[in-house]
């Protein structure tokens, strides 16, 4: 993986304007980021392909949610560089993304209200708002609930405004940080629908998951991060099925990994997966 | 239904705030430094409406100490200093601050006591004598100890007598640093002799066991004067108006009306305008 | 104790009879508070959302001020007012000296820091929980600000209540400022401190209870527009 991403972004830079569809729609390289003195990433390479959905996964403390604010522009990368369609990240790049949170944040107005908010900061006004807000009302399953507060939604109510929100802003690229780590089944597999639904209309979809079974459901490509770094890519299935790394290992099978010289804490006799 | 609740409680304070202005078109009034002993007795709410319906000038009353009112004049924030210490306003006109300075009124200081009468003075007429046996006694005594025209007064005496009370400061003299009510609510309570003018000694509402213990004594006696603040150093004074209302408490008619107000049968202040100008 | 039940009844008295005197000096008092705790609003409300919200040099240090500012003296106050508006000071020519203009301004700067500091806290915490989304959004600056205003907009009625109570219970700053002159800068809270040095204790203190009232009835109603806010989940 990191041999390859080395050497595509590189071409991909130096390529005349015409030929950007080659390009990954975003491209996060040798990427680095530290905290109190902490290297919370380190050498990232990740290449997210037009269209695509990947999915972000790995232990705890591996660096997933990192990853995706920097990858989103809500942090500033220290080492290495994300490039939006092998330019810069600019406001431009910034505007076609956007961002589901694992605890939904929503306004203290009422659904209704806070589409309405989104959709003006992005500039939108009168009828073409009205349509666009019913039809994320309508999406999300939410039309009856218009005039509530957001706020006494149930959970899985919550999420959908807030990724029908998010979509209502017709971004390119949806990052999702465990948007259903909270959820009943029901209720995820609504959000799951919407999240296929929207890349089937090309929104290409980056979801930071811990759910196998999810990943499966929705993946194409895997991106395993443990420690601060990517440990393995490839297809979803592929890779869960037969890990090449260890880390990966460790994780589909439930125990902790604690590096390369450590065996399992999870490793006792009778602990089911 | 909430937030038509909250916008109307927005928008009763904005008309509270915005139409509820009454207007202060009326231009036609004077500022008059003057001091809490005038205002505290009630003259000034005798007197100013008999003006106002004479001349139609409406007369507004700063009530601090001598002290402070003076300063305030200086400022300029006055057109007529109206207060009872004559050798500051004598220095105030000096200073080319005020225009003159006319005798309005006198009325007398007395010194109050409780009825217990700890130092024993109760019934004399000899002030230097009754302040030298509260000193002896060290009797509390509760002073203004605010640059006021009382204070300044109170002074005096204690100087007359010979005695330097601050050397009791804390102990038995007792500094309040406030106005004459204040002062006299805070020496009743503390059972401590209090210098007053009777003015407000007999309009005094929280008396308790108190009575006047000194008094009659011609060193005691306290004149007020009336200046006008000079226009050539303030130019926005309002020479005119200001020296309609001077002539107006000099006059007969307002001279009668000091000698008019009476509180409990008894006369506050008594005029003698005629006794002399510097 | 004579004095403090019948400074109830009196108080009662007062009320029924309607004095318009007193009627006169309680509406001042509304009048000049209200104005200026709107004023300080204007200000402090936006100012503590900037300070809670942004990061710049010296936010820090502002909030360390405005803080500080809370305490501060209402006589200082007034002594500041006072020399800026005599005849002698910067502003004396504008004549505002003893109107209640003066007591206005004396109030709000009284007022001000009270609501910015509160502000503050309370659009720190509110920005904590959205300024990721916002950021995610794309939100600028000024929509922040106005977004976060009014999504803790009951929270913030609380903080103009508190300046409120300041402003309405204030008289060191008001006496300086407004001279406590009969029918132009008499309020509350000024009446209380003259008859109080005239010994009308009891009258005084009927006074205070009307005052207590109003603050009261003022509270009352705001709470309750904050308790309904709440059980429809938007506090």
């Amino acid at each position: 993986m990191r041999d390859a991403a080395f050497d595509t972004p590189g071409v991909a830079s130096t390529m005349p304007h015409g030929q950007v569809a080659h390009n990954p729609l975003l491209d996060v390289r040798r990427l680095g980021f530290s905290a109190g003195g902490e290297k919370l990433l380190h050498d990232v390479d990740v290449a997210i392909r037009r269209g695509s959905r990947t999915l972000i996964m790995g232990p705890n403390g591996a660096g997933k949610s990192l990853l995706l604010r920097l990858m989103h522009g809500l942090l500033q990368p220290q080492e290495g560089a994300i490039l939006w369609q092998g330019g810069r990240m600019d406001a431009t790049a910034r505007r076609a993304q956007a961002m589901v949170f694992q605890r939904p944040v929503l306004l203290r107005r009422s659904v209704i209200a806070n589409l309405k908010f989104a959709l003006s900061v992005r500039g939108l006004r009168g009828n073409e708002r009205a349509e666009k807000i019913r039809t994320a009302l309508e999406t999300a399953g939410l039309s009856h609930l218009a005039r509530r507060p957001a706020r006494v939604l149930s959970g899985g109510e919550q999420q959908r405004l807030s990724l029908v929100r998010a979509l209502a802003c017709e971004p390119d690229l949806l990052f999702l940080d465990e948007p259903t780590a909270n959820l009943d089944p029901a209720s995820t597999a609504a959000i799951e629908t919407l999240i296929l639904e929207a890349n089937a209309r090309g929104v290409t979809i980056v979801l930071v998951t811990h759910d196998a079974g999810q990943a499966k459901r929705l993946g194409e490509d895997l991106v395993f991060l443990q420690d601060g770094t990517v440990v393995e890519t490839g297809p979803v299935e592929k890779v869960l099925a037969n890990p090449r790394s260890e880390p990966v290992r460790a994780w589909r099978d439930g125990r902790l990994y604690l590096g390369p010289n450590t065996q399992s804490l999870n490793n006792y006799p009778g602990r089911k997966n | 239904m909430i937030r038509r609740a909250f916008l109307a409680l927005a928008a009763a304070v904005l008309t509270t705030v915005f139409v509820g202005q009454p207007s202060f078109a009326e231009d036609k009034f004077i500022v008059v430094q003057s001091t809490t002993s005038t205002q505290n007795s009630g003259l000034f709410d005798y007197l100013l409406p008999i003006f106002k319906e004479k001349t139609g000038i409406e007369v507004r009353v700063v009530a601090v100490g001598t002290g402070q009112a003076i300063k305030n004049a200086a400022n300029g924030d006055g057109d007529v200093l109206f207060v009872h210490s004559k050798p500051s306003e004598e220095k105030f006109v000096a200073d080319g601050l005020g225009v003159s300075r006319s005798d309005v009124m006198y009325n007398d200081f007395v010194i109050v006591g409780p009825a217990d009468d700890p130092a024993g003075v109760a019934g004399s007429e000899d002030v230097v004598a009754s302040l030298k046996k509260i000193a002896e006694a060290k009797a509390p005594f509760a002073s203004r100890g605010d640059d006021s025209g009382t204070h300044k007064a109170e002074r005096r005496l204690w100087k007359a007598a010979g005695i330097d009370p601050t050397e009791g400061s804390g102990d038995w003299y007792r500094e309040t640093g406030s106005g004459m009510g204040a002062t006299l609510n805070t020496g009743t309570g503390m059972g401590a002799y209090v210098m007053t003018d009777r003015a407000t000694w007999i309009s005094f509402g929280n008396k308790g066991d108190y009575k006047v213990a000194v008094e009659g004594d011609p060193i005691l006696f306290n004149q007020y004067g009336v200046i006008l603040v000079n226009p050539e150093v303030h130019t926005h004074v309002k020479a005119d108006l200001g020296q309609e209302f001077i002539d107006w408490v000099l006059s007969k008619e307002g001279q009668q009306a000091i000698a008019d107000y009476k509180v409990d049968g008894q006369q506050l202040f008594f005029p003698n305008a005629d006794k002399g100008s510097s | 104790m004579d004095s403090f039940w019948g400074a109830f009844a009196g108080a009662f008295g007062l009320v029924i009879a309607l004095d318009p005197d007193l009627m006169e000096i309680i509406g001042l008092s509304m009048r000049v508070t209200l104005t200026a705790v709107f004023l300080a609003c204007v200000i402090g409300l936006p100012l503590g959302a900037a300070v809670g919200t942004f990061n710049f040099p010296g936010r820090t240090l502002l909030a360390v001020i405005l803080n500080a500012l809370m305490g501060l003296p209402p006589v200082v106050v007034g002594l500041l007012v006072y020399l800026v508006l005599s005849a002698s000071g910067p502003l004396g020519p504008l004549r505002l000296l003893y109107t209640p203009t003066a007591m206005i301004i004396a109030q709000m700067v009284l007022v001000t820091p009270i609501v910015a500091a509160l502000t503050r806290q309370v659009i720190e915490d509110l920005n904590r929980e959205y300024s990721e989304q916002f950021a995610s959004l794309g939100v600028g600056a000024f929509d922040r600000l106005t977004a976060m205003l009014w999504d803790a907009r009951y929270s913030l009625l609380t903080v103009a209540l508190a300046g409120f109570g300041r402003a309405v219970a204030e008289v060191g700053a008001v006496i300086i400022v407004g001279g406590n002159i009969n029918h132009v800068t008499r309020v509350m809270t000024t009446t209380i401190a003259l008859e109080t040095s005239k010994g009308n204790l009891q009258l005084a203190l009927a006074l205070g209870v009307i005052l207590l009232m109003i603050a009261f009835a003022v509270n009352a109603g705001v709470m309750a527009l904050r308790a309904s806010a709440a059980r429809a989940a938007y506090a």
